[in-house]
């Protein structure tokens, strides 16, 4: 409606050299304007006869934004800035939350990994310690055994080596018997033979 | 289409009121103050009304210029001043619409008039100057003393302090109305060039492209300078809302 009104104004106006400072212009102007409202040819915007209402229009639209803006718009963008900013956070906090928890899993894990560790070395070393007791005392038995036979075997010998020994003595007595029988003819007292055979195995 | 650049400008009555001898018709001016009211609001409401947590594009256009204003305000008046986030909001948004919506041929541009702005200015400053007295009392004229000026310059430097802050309202206002009344008249200027070049003949036809390329040019600057100056206007809100939130800190 208005860019109708203004354009038929428009029409009206072309072809006059429109020119607001001269002031024989200022009737064509108020002749144009339907209720020479801009009559006075002065430069559109220090144009006062509109001060008035474009003081009230716009204190009336102005203080309607104004009101507009407190009472509506700044609230719900700022909700919806704050929602969002306190949802950033929430879900910030539950990623750290989340963080700790596998953290703390890791750490639990570690640590059983570690006692696991730690038990299975002592087994190992409880083992260890076992077997090699256990061979210690076998050793120990094997050569208390072996020490035992080898006594046995050291009296064995000692009794076969005196058995014959004697023997010893006895077949030299009988040798030398029939040695003296050969040489002499005669016969030795076994007295003297025993005592010369004694002599020599002095010597 | 008429070739005068002012033309543009002119407030015309839509619905004439008249209260106590005092003229206060419904003028296209107030047609589009009405429609920049419309357009942004209807623009923030409907774009925030899913409350996406995932904002639509639509959406984070609203957000980010809430939060352009909020931390803009933030560095300027400090976390004291975010009292007056919905002023400054306020103001940059039906600026920048006001400004935008001027853009459209045919449409008329709010803050072309210096009515307009210097009502805006008033507003800044006013609340700047009751909000500091209301808070600080008179500790808010230390606002015109500043610290380390030896006591010979003393007198000229308040002097020189209280000319600039009265100085305020006019400098805010005139910039924003001298911007867009000036940007509008150089883009009427250079497409009436078009017009009338193009009305000499084949020769003018080839003429009027140089022109052209400046109407373009120029229509692109002015989307830069309707946010410019929308931005400049808060900033310096800022800036003086500071001066009423810390006195005497500058």
């Amino acid at each position: 409606m208005f860019v109708t009104a203004a354009y038929a104004q428009s029409t009206t106006t072309e072809g006059e050299a429109h020119e607001p400072a001269a002031a024989g212009e200022v009737h064509t102007e108020t002749g144009v304007a339907p209720e020479g409202e801009h009559g006075t040819g002065v430069f559109p915007p220090f144009d006062s006869t509109h001060f008035a209402s474009q003081l009230l229009w716009l204190a009336i639209t102005f203080g309607l934004f104004y009101v507009l803006m407190s009472k509506v718009i700044i609230p719900r963008i700022g909700g919806i800035l704050e929602t969002r900013h306190d949802r950033i956070a929430q879900d910030l906090d539950e990623a750290s939350r989340l963080k700790g928890e596998a953290d703390a899993a890791i750490a639990s894990y570690e640590q059983e990994l570690a006692t696991a560790r730690a038990k299975g070395h002592s087994i190992a070393d409880t083992a260890r310690e076992t077997a090699k007791a256990k061979a210690t005392a076998d050793r120990t038995a094997v050569e208390a055994d072996l020490a035992k036979k080898i006594t046995a075997a050291e009296t064995r010998i000692a009794d076969i080596k005196s058995k014959a020994l004697a023997d010893v003595g006895a077949i030299a007595e009988e040798t030398a018997t029939a040695v003296v029988k050969q040489l002499i003819g005669g016969t030795v007292t076994k007295a003297e033979i025993a005592a010369a055979v004694k002599a020599s195995a002095g010597n | 289409m008429s070739n005068d650049p002012t033309h543009q400008f002119l407030v015309n009555k839509i619905v004439p009121i008249e209260i106590g001898g005092i003229d206060f018709s419904f003028t296209n001016a107030s047609l589009f103050m009405v429609a920049t009211v419309g357009v942004a609001a209807g623009f923030l409401y409907l774009t925030t009304s899913q409350r996406g947590l995932i904002p639509t594009r639509m959406q984070s256009v609203s957000e980010m210029s809430y939060e352009f204003i909020a931390s803009m305000l933030r560095e300027g008046a400090g976390s004291h001043g975010m009292k007056f986030f919905p002023m400054v909001f306020s103001l940059f948004m039906f600026i920048l619409t006001a400004n935008l919506l001027g853009m459209f041929p045919y449409f008329f541009t709010v803050t072309s008039q210096i009515i307009v702005t210097f009502a805006l200015a008033v507003f800044v400053i006013g609340t700047v100057i009751l909000y500091g007295f209301y808070k600080h009392g008179l500790g808010f004229l230390k606002l015109f003393v500043p610290h380390g000026v030896p006591g010979v310059l003393l007198p000229l430097v308040v002097a020189i302090e209280i000319i600039s802050f009265l100085s305020r309202p006019i400098s805010l206002s005139v910039r924003l109305f001298a911007n867009m009344l000036a940007g509008h008249i150089t883009l009427k200027v250079f497409a009436g060039f078009v017009t009338s070049l193009s009305a000499l003949g084949a020769l003018g036809i080839g003429g009027a492209i140089l022109p052209l390329i400046m109407t373009v040019a120029i229509t692109g600057l002015e989307f830069l300078v309707c946010f410019l100056q929308a931005y400049v206007f808060a900033v310096l809100t800022c800036m003086y809302l500071n001066d009423a939130v810390h006195p005497g800190s500058h």
